[in-house]
């Protein structure tokens, strides 16, 4: 379901990722007077996505403050108002736009804490929406999560559902550092895009936290471990009830956070599957991918592989306009599941 | 006062018309399969579906901005758009079947079906866009330099929104025409509805003709959306930078009919074509002009409307009987 339904009483309430990301701003709005908010088009449209729906009537202008299209201004602003002892959630619509602001970004707010030997502190919140699969073409389907991530002094969060969107949202909120959450589109529940099925579920009605840096087991399985994020979360869970009809089992492990990362969840699932497959929608090199295979690689001396570490992301090339041709590099969950089959076979012929 | 000749006038009339139609037409076939059936509850609007996927960003109302300027180009001067610039794109004369085409995605479009319509490239027209906001200044201006360094006589020329005159780049860019002198337009429609916020908070202080002076850049204002209007503003412009005068802004004040993009929270319903018609209408009013003027009677304005619903059937026919690229052409081309 898209909208939150009317559930019976007693059944738990349905939240959309967007509404769950309004309550919990909404609920440390009102819990922080410091908290704030900044970004294009919140006045008469409450974002773009909608993650920032009915906050202006509750909070007015000045805490839910429409931004003129001058980024590297607002972004840098948001910096400062931090150090002020405010608490900036600042939002840009898509993350391909971040390039007109990154020098805010990544010369000053990543970095201003470390300068100063630890005298200020940037608790910004940096909201924007990623991914593709809708014909945004090259410059408004990225991920780029793992661009950021690469930077040192920011942390990064990709939830996958409402529930886990709503408390690390408050968590964001709540840290002393600058942290970039990541929406992906997909799972808003757009009321103009299809959405993935399972990112709306039941979502507490009070504030509650998800810490940073511990990855849920979204599917529990002794096969193959699945490590992924954001949407390709739910494409990984329905890859995964096919390999269950063909005997494969997979355990499906979603990050929720890369920065920091949870790598012990990662290697206690690959410890127990001996396989591993990394599914990103994030370009293939220099990313995520490389990330998780490497912190597997440098504990082999604890964990056994029975097959070679596979990985599935968007080759290398800018994300194309034409339907087929972003079909083709966009992780499907038939290609999910060939890649496990692969994985699986590989054990054979090891044990071969 | 250059004012338009005859024939320019019977051109900004037939290409603005054909704008308009096209833009229409685009409007109902973007809505097709945008509300599948099987729509799941919640959902109302499925941007991904149909035969054009992603935003649709049209300019329908901005047609006096785009013929005003084009009208005085060569097919060797360098036209920059922004994310709503298929009335600048056929204006500077690129063909409508190609770009209908990578609209839909389709093999034979202007970029293979890869850029769509955020990312119309163009090199044989000189023309291009981007889906960046403030992004179609720098490369006007490199356009410009470019001719300066090459001897060219060529001029180039930057379309952008009022709402990317807030992004640094514009300021940037006007530096640095002002700097160099460069042969360049910025053109600034100014349509109010850079999406639906409060605008007319966003923008502080003087207008963009005013703050191009601050950089030595001339600034010229049109406050009608009109074609005769735009075209004597923009001869002046035109003709200075053909005359090393350096660079100049034109700043109109213009008017777009469909909302910021189609099935926005604003226009849930894009007009479905018919479009009623609006006290201010630029496309009417050239034609009063003509008539006024005895260029035009109704056998030449039936014959003129022909010519474009032909022009737009085939392109659009054109574009659904393409095929669309192999899905290994999604490696290609990323390098040279
Ligand atoms: C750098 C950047 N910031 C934000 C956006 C999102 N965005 C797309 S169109 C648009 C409005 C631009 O307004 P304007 O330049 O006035 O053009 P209009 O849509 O009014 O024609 C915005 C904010 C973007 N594409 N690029």
């Amino acid at each position: 379901m898209n909208t939150a339904g009317h559930p019976a009483p007693g059944a738990p309430r349905i939240l959309t990722t967007a509404q769950a990301i309004a309550e919990a701003i909404g609920q440390e709005m009102e819990r922080d007077p410091r908290v704030f908010v900044m970004g294009e088009d919140f006045g008469r449209y409450g974002g773009v996505f909608s993650a920032t729906g009915g906050l202006l009537e509750r909070f007015g202008p000045e805490r839910i403050r429409d931004t003129p299209r001058s980024e590297s201004a607002f972004i840098g602003a948001a910096a400062a108002a931090a150090v002020e002892g405010l608490r900036p959630i600042a939002e840009l619509m898509s993350v391909d736009l971040f390039g007109v602001c990154m020098d805010q970004i990544y010369n000053h707010l990543a970095k201003n804490r470390y300068m100063s030997g630890g005298q200020v502190k940037l608790p910004v919140v940096l909201m924007t929406a990623i991914g593709g699969g809708h014909g945004g073409a090259a410059q408004h389907s990225q991920c780029l999560y793992a661009t950021f991530a690469h930077l040192p002094g920011l942390k990064v969060v990709v939830p996958s559902n409402a529930h886990d969107a709503k408390g690390l949202m408050t968590q964001a909120i709540r840290d002393d550092n600058p942290v970039m959450v990541f929406l992906h589109r997909g799972i808003m529940g757009l009321p103009w895009m299809q959405y993935q099925e399972g990112a709306s579920v039941a979502v507490p009605e009070t504030a509650f936290t998800v810490p940073f840096g511990q990855a849920a087991v979204a599917r529990e399985g002794r096969h193959v471990t699945i490590v992924t994020l954001g949407l390709m979360v739910h494409k990984a869970l329905l890859a995964a009830r096919t390999l269950h009809t063909q005997g494969i089992e997979a355990e499906v492990i979603d990050l929720r956070t890369l920065v920091p990362l949870d790598t012990q969840s990662v290697l206690r699932s690959v410890g127990k599957t001996g396989r591993l497959l990394i599914v990103d929608e994030d370009y293939l090199g220099f990313g995520l991918s490389g990330e998780i295979a490497a912190v597997v690689a440098e504990h082999m001396d604890e964990v056994a592989l029975a097959a070679p570490i596979r990985r599935l992301g968007v080759p290398n090339v800018p994300i194309p306009y034409s339907r087929p041709l972003e079909q083709a590099v966009i992780p499907s969950v038939t290609r999910i599941v060939e890649a496990c089959c692969e994985l699986a076979d590989a054990k054979l012929k090891a044990a071969a | 006062m250059t004012k338009p000749p005859p024939d320019k006038l019977l051109w900004m009339y037939e290409t603005m018309l054909l704008i308009r139609r096209y833009e229409e037409t685009l409007a109902q076939v973007y809505l097709q399969g945008k509300r599948p059936p099987d729509i799941p509850p919640g959902l109302s609007f499925d941007i991904a579906s149909g035969p054009v996927p992603g935003e649709m960003h049209l300019a329908a109302g901005q047609e006096p901005v785009a013929v005003g300027v084009c009208a005085h180009l060569r097919e060797t001067d360098t036209v920059v758009g922004t994310h709503r610039s298929h009335h600048v794109a056929i204006a500077k004369g690129v063909p409508l079947d190609r770009m209908t085409a990578e609209i839909f995605g389709k093999v034979t479009g202007l970029g293979r079906g890869k850029g769509g319509h955020l990312h119309l490239f163009d090199p044989a027209h000189r023309f291009s866009c981007s889906g960046i906001v403030g992004a179609s200044l720098p490369p006007a201006c490199g356009a410009a330099l470019a001719a300066r360094l090459t001897g060219s006589p060529a001029i180039a020329v930057a379309f952008l929104g009022e709402g990317a005159a807030k992004q640094g780049i514009f300021h940037e860019s006007l530096n640095l025409a002002g700097q160099w002198r460069l042969p360049v337009v910025f053109v600034c429609e100014d349509n109010r509805s850079a999406i639906p916020g409060a605008e007319d908070r966003a923008a502080a202080g003087a207008s963009s003709a005013e703050r191009a002076k601050c950089y030595g850049i001339e600034g010229i204002a049109v406050d009608r959306n009109d074609a005769i209007a735009v075209y004597e503003a923009a001869a002046v412009a035109v003709d200075r930078a053909r005359q090393g005068g350096g660079a100049t802004l034109i700043d109109v004040k213009t008017e777009c009919h469909f909302g910021h993009f189609q099935g926005d929270a604003r226009v849930f319903q894009p007009t479905t074509g018919a479009g009623e018609p609006r006290p201010h209408d630029p496309i009417a009013t050239l034609a009063a002009t003509l008539r006024r003027r005895k260029l035009l009677d109704d056998a030449l304005d039936h014959r003129i409307r022909q010519r474009a619903e032909g022009h737009i059937a085939a392109a659009f026919e054109f574009a659904r009987g393409s095929l669309y690229p192999a899905a290994s052409e999604a490696t290609e081309h990323v390098f040279a």
